[in-house]
């Protein structure tokens, strides 16, 4: 029987079989931010063993609230600072330097092929994106791999997900990976892998493979993983290239981590994009969800365009193609948060920043911030949010907001009409 | 090892998600305790009230997919400051599951006709058996069930959390 490039990993990271269906596995990268990690630091304080298994394995970033908004926050930072130092953590990226977790540590190459990879923030699922098992953790968790580097999970069942056909214009990354969550519904892939392959996966760039499995946590799943390539190659390649003669001799080398054409998967799907439409979600949770054209006219008073999921410079490039040249609606509030300081330079030098200012969004540094409530941009009671988030949860956004998660082109088109809107109305230039 | 069992509180909806169990707001908190008053405080649910409804509770018990969305443990410590140390349900989210037995918690799955029998007699309290791995529900009538639990998760409870565990043995 062959393997799943999940079960390879699983198999080349064993460290111990404690009772039928569960592994320990050894961990290559522990991320950690400033929400999750204090009350992980504190604890080991308290209980004497303020140690680190190995300083170079771990990473961290202050991302969720800053800069700090009040003294608890301001709390939390100091406490992951110092820890920081005192371990000499030097893959610790601080204000000035700071971005989105899920997209600073892959820009900086932290994340290979074949990686085992844990944090305390279950959006972790997107670094599977690079052929890694990489998963959302708790507290306790976080602490035995930052204390041991091991971390306990079930043997991993896989669902494959197939992707045929050819994304029409005006559909991305996100449009699927909503029509997927509404197949599985938020449970449908709980203990379990999304392997996505197909035609339509080969083509995407690693901004929309991250996309895709950023949000694979939301149908339950513990992670959700693309085979590395080309593609993985090119992005990887200024990390990468004192380890291979060349981009293909990498790619070559990346095929061992690829699942076995007889691996055993726990389900198949099959889905057909040349058909898809823009997707939106209505309700509360991330699997209702609808075309587009059926929540058309929903007033907004808020756009969000960021986040893990879709804060990328891929991202604002296609926002941006609806908005230059465009204002926002009259009432509509537009927020605009790069993921990265490499992906706000980048905008800026490409004057995406200035077509944003000019449409009359409100550009922040990078920040999770507004997604989850928690800074730079929470809802009142009662308003509504076009977001480019991944989680509609009642609350999520502030008490009694609503959040409808939609593509990056699709919030840019509700910002411009003040209304959600099929975005394939405006002529764009989107790729 | 921590006490299980006693009064009970239901709550008759599934995907009960981690915001809606401590919301987002309160994570800025870093301790524990101070996370006690906030315990399910954007839960929407026909007469349920966070301030009077918990009064009492040892234990929920709840329908499907109980702790989705955030990999936040303080889901999980917001239950363990209030007394609460079982959640029965007919599924549970992969990251709170986990997250309850590394905390030396239970997080017990019953199948959907046990869930539907503890609601239907209006369970007011729940005996735990652990090393029977029984459930008996108290309300108008009782029902008993049986449950089984991960062998390693088991052991996670019996040590008392995953980072007992995990010190002693790597």
């Amino acid at each position: 029987m062959g393997k799943t490039i999940t079960e390879k990993i699983f198999a080349a990271h064993l460290r111990d079989t404690p009772g039928a269906g569960n592994v320990i596995l050894d961990i290559d990268v522990v991320m950690c931010h400033e929400i999750t990690t204090p009350i992980a630091i504190n604890d080991l304080r308290e209980r004497g063993m303020d140690r680190v298994f190995n300083p170079d394995r771990i990473k961290a970033v202050i991302d969720h609230v800053t800069p700090a908004k009040d003294s608890k926050t301001a709390l939390q930072g100091k406490i992951i600072r110092e820890w920081a130092h005192r371990h000499k953590i030097k893959d610790f990226f601080d204000i000035g330097a700071n971005g989105v977790c899920h997209a600073i540590f892959p820009e900086k190459g932290l994340i290979r092929p074949g990686n085992t990879v844990i944090m305390g923030d279950s959006h972790t699922c997107t670094h599977g994106a690079f052929g890694a098992f990489s998963a959302g953790i708790g507290t306790t968790d976080l602490e035995v791999g930052i204390l041991k580097g091991v971390c306990a999970f079930r043997t991993p069942e896989t669902i494959k997900i197939i992707l045929n056909g050819t994304l029409p214009e005006g559909v991305f990354a996100k449009d699927i990976i909503l029509s997927i969550i509404k197949k599985l519904t938020v449970k449908g892939a709980t203990d379990k892998i999304m392997e996505f392959s197909g035609p339509v996966v080969d083509k995407m760039s690693m901004a929309a493979r991250m996309t895709m499995c950023n949000m694979a946590i939301e149908a339950g799943a513990t992670c959700g993983v693309c085979l590395p390539d080309m593609v993985t190659a090119d992005y990887l390649w200024p990390f990468i290239k004192d380890d291979y003669a060349s981009r293909e001799e990498a790619a070559a080398d990346f095929k061992k981590w690829h699942s076995d054409p007889d691996a055993d998967y726990a389900g198949e799907l099959t889905f057909e994009v040349s058909s898809l439409t823009p997707q939106v979600t209505y309700g509360y949770k991330p699997d209702e969800v609808k075309d587009i054209a059926e929540m058309s006219d929903t007033a907004v008073d808020q756009v969000y365009i960021g986040s893990c999921t879709n804060g990328r410079i891929e991202d604002l490039r296609v926002a941006a193609s609806i908005l230059k040249g465009r204002k926002i609606a009259a009432g509509v509030r537009g927020i605009v948060s790069p993921a990265t300081p490499k992906t706000y330079s980048m905008a800026l030098e490409e004057g995406l920043i200035e077509i944003f200012m000019r449409a009359g969004f409100c550009v922040t540094n990078p920040t999770c911030g507004a997604c989850l409530g928690m800074s730079n941009g929470v809802l009142a009671e009662g308003e509504v949010c076009a977001s480019t988030t991944n989680r509609n949860f009642n609350g999520r956004m502030g008490k009694g907001g609503m959040v409808h998660l939609m593509s990056p082109l699709s919030a840019a088109a509700a910002a411009v009409k003040g209304v959600i809107s099929d975005p394939r109305e405006f002529s764009t230039t989107a790729a | 090892m921590k006490e299980f069992g006693g009064a009970c509180v239901l709550l008759d909806r599934s995907d009960i998600n981690t915001d809606e169990i401590i919301p987002a707001k309160y994570l800025t908190e870093n301790s524990k305790l101070a996370l006690k008053p906030y315990i399910l405080e954007d839960l929407k649910l026909n007469s349920f009230d966070p301030q009077t409804s918990l009064e009492g509770a040892k234990v929920i018990v709840t329908r499907q997919n109980f702790g989705c969305g955030s990999s936040r443990e303080h889901a999980v410590w917001v239950l363990e400051v209030n007394n609460i140390n079982v959640v029965i349900a007919e599924s549970f989210a992969r990251i709170f599951r986990q997250n309850t037995f590394n905390c030396g918690m239970l997080a017990i799955e019953l199948p959907k006709e046990d869930i539907e029998a503890i609601f239907a007699i209006e369970a007011e309290e729940i005996k735990i058996d652990l090393k029977g791995q029984k459930i008996t529900a108290l309300g108008h009538g009782e029902h008993s069930a049986s449950f089984e639990l991960n062998p390693f998760d088991r052991e996670l409870v019996m040590a008392g959390g995953w980072l007992a565990y995990a010190d002693q043995k790597y």
